[in-house]
């Protein structure tokens, strides 16, 4: 072998025996570099842009933007954001955890769940400007079934719902969120063995005890973790609100891209504020995400 | 036995209203793109979409996007990982971290970053291919995670001696021996990008460039049904593109599974 190598490095002459035992500096620099320097610039930088932006004034270091993010009409922003990432999360967590146990109860029909595997990861992928058309074509004023429910007597605006509103936001939401749940948690449910639960049942559990104390608290960091993972998917969302609501629920993202856009008058620097103030949310969970993520990675090894 | 086959009603009756919810919106959107006023139906929005010249300069503009963005992510990333998972390990943490970044910048706010600290030249950041800088950012968590799987099931280094011992250099060892070896991760990666460009709004709403989903919503502005018909046709790309994903990725564990 090695003489196999030495004989094709005589020959060519260019790549001596022992070469790939070298590891080459300038080599790493070629193969890894483009790629640092392409985050470097186009994500960290920025980043950072943002932050320098936020904090400096006329005169230097300020912290009056990011101060003025307690103004009544940012707290709403953020108000409004978070209760709808975090409602959206929950209804996301139940209904993707219910329904991607029921697929995989015995007795359903064969093929439902690679069915739901592929809806799944094109529903998770359809957010934005499309999802946003498709329920104002269903739920919104003139939408299919707004005009049915009213041929049959009940009023859905004329009781007060909107589309644009949270709520209607969070009936939107759910179209990704659940989805996402399904693909997140299905790994998790899988590896809940069926001797745990034979062994709760030989000791009399009953179904309700075998959740309680056994499911349950198995699952309860990769729940979590799914739960924060959703939070963070519908707290960056900006299409789909923005062409839902047009600006009529106020939202972060939506008022970033109105400082950006010059729609409203107020400075770049209280853009970036915003803007830094988002990522911040985002650190956090994130952050509170990899703490949960170890300790899912203890439970999932045998 | 008898209690758990009476229990099965339940939740097949929970998947259905599930399933109803996910339906019921496609549906509506779909006879919403027939209706043609009052109680006439037909394909008037279709043929109206047919002619508008928009349209097609739209989606071939997110098409070329979305080709320009799998090159330039793949150049980039291609012989990262693989001399990351080759010769420096001790960079694995690093890369790891750096793949989720994207995550923890929303686009909203990566956005508003590279308008602030890029203003110039015009021929950088005033052109629609300007779009692929942030879309490259944003695809790369999927692709990252796709040529890591690919590469960690490859084994790289007898690989690389081979190619080394009979005398290829390191680019015919990129485009000869890696590339081929990783065509299902590669496939699985670009589609996903395919999957993301298409629907891609925020920054080229912000940029102000008329790509496909800023058209869409365009469209939405003035004339609902074409605004429909053209949403049910983002919803064929994006479940085209998911197809192709899971169809590789099935031929992939097929592959594992025979050795």
């Amino acid at each position: 072998m090695s003489q196999a190598a030495a004989a094709a490095g005589t020959r060519t002459g260019t790549r001596p025996a022992g070469f790939f035992a070298r590891s080459g500096g300038a080599l790493t620099l070629i193969f890894v570099g483009p790629f640092l320097l392409y985050v470097s610039a186009f994500l960290i930088l920025p980043t950072l842009m943002l932050l320098a932006t936020a904090f400096s004034g006329a005169h230097g270091f300020t912290w009056r933007y990011v101060g003025e993010l307690d103004q009544a009409q940012t707290l709403i922003a953020f108000r409004n954001s978070i209760e709808l990432s975090a409602t959206s999360a929950l209804v996301g967590l139940v209904i993707g955890a219910l329904a991607a146990y029921f697929v995989m109860r015995p007795g359903m029909p064969r093929g439902l769940r690679s069915l739901v595997t592929t809806f799944s990861a094109v529903a998770a992928n359809f957010a934005g400007v499309p999802l946003a058309f498709a329920f104002i074509a269903t739920l919104g004023s003139l939408g299919v079934i707004t005009v049915w429910l009213k041929s049959i007597g009940i009023d859905l605006y004329g009781a007060g719902f909107r589309l644009y509103s949270i709520l209607g936001l969070v009936i939107v939401y759910a179209y990704f969120q659940v989805p996402l749940m399904i693909i997140v948690i299905t790994p998790a449910l899988e590896a809940l063995r069926k001797q745990w639960r034979e062994a709760a049942e030989n000791l009399g559990a009953s179904s309700i005890d075998y959740w309680r104390y056994v499911g349950l608290p198995i699952l309860l960091p990769s729940l979590l973790s799914a739960y924060i993972l959703l939070f963070g998917n519908a707290f960056s969302a900006y299409a789909t609100p923005y062409a839902i609501s047009s600006g009529i629920v106020a939202l972060v993202p939506v008022e970033i891209s109105n400082v950006l856009s010059g729609n409203v008058m107020l400075s770049p620097q209280t853009g970036a504020a915003l803007a830094f103030g988002m990522i911040l949310v985002m650190v956090a969970v994130m952050g509170l995400y990899a703490l949960i993520a170890r300790q899912v990675g203890r439970w999932a090894r045998p | 036995m008898r209690k758990r086959r009476r229990s099965e009603t339940g939740p097949k009756i929970g998947l259905l209203l599930i399933g109803l919810y996910f339906l019921v919106p496609l549906v509506s959107t779909g006879a919403f793109s027939f209706w043609e006023g009052g109680n006439r139906y037909g394909l008037r929005a279709y043929i109206a979409l047919v002619h508008e010249q928009q349209l097609w300069q739209s989606l071939g503009l997110s098409l070329r996007l979305a080709i320009e963005t799998i090159l330039v992510g793949l150049v980039i990333l291609v012989p990262a990982v693989f001399w990351m998972n080759l010769r420096v390990q001790r960079l694995r943490a690093l890369f790891d971290f750096v793949s989720v970044l994207p995550f923890v910048v929303p686009p909203i706010a990566l956005v508003a970053g590279l308008t602030a600290l890029y203003r110039g030249p015009s021929w950088f950041v005033g052109t629609a291919n300007y779009l692929v800088v942030p879309y490259v950012i944003l695809a790369l968590p999927y692709t990252y995670r796709a040529l890591e799987v690919g590469m960690r099931a490859l084994d790289l280094r007898t690989l690389t001696e081979a190619a080394q011992s009979v005398g290829a250099g390191w680019l015919s060892i990129m485009f000869r021996v890696i590339v081929p070896n990783l065509s299902t991760a590669l496939i699985g990666a670009a589609l996903l990008t395919i999957a993301i460009v298409m629907g891609e709004f925020t920054f080229a709403n912000i940029l102000l460039f008329n790509t496909f989903a800023v058209y869409i919503n365009y469209i939405g502005q003035t004339a609902a049904t074409e605004a429909a018909a053209l949403t049910l046709l983002s919803f064929l790309i994006t479940w085209l593109a998911m197809l192709g994903v899971l169809l590789t990725g099935r031929g992939q564990v097929q592959i594992g599974g025979a050795r």
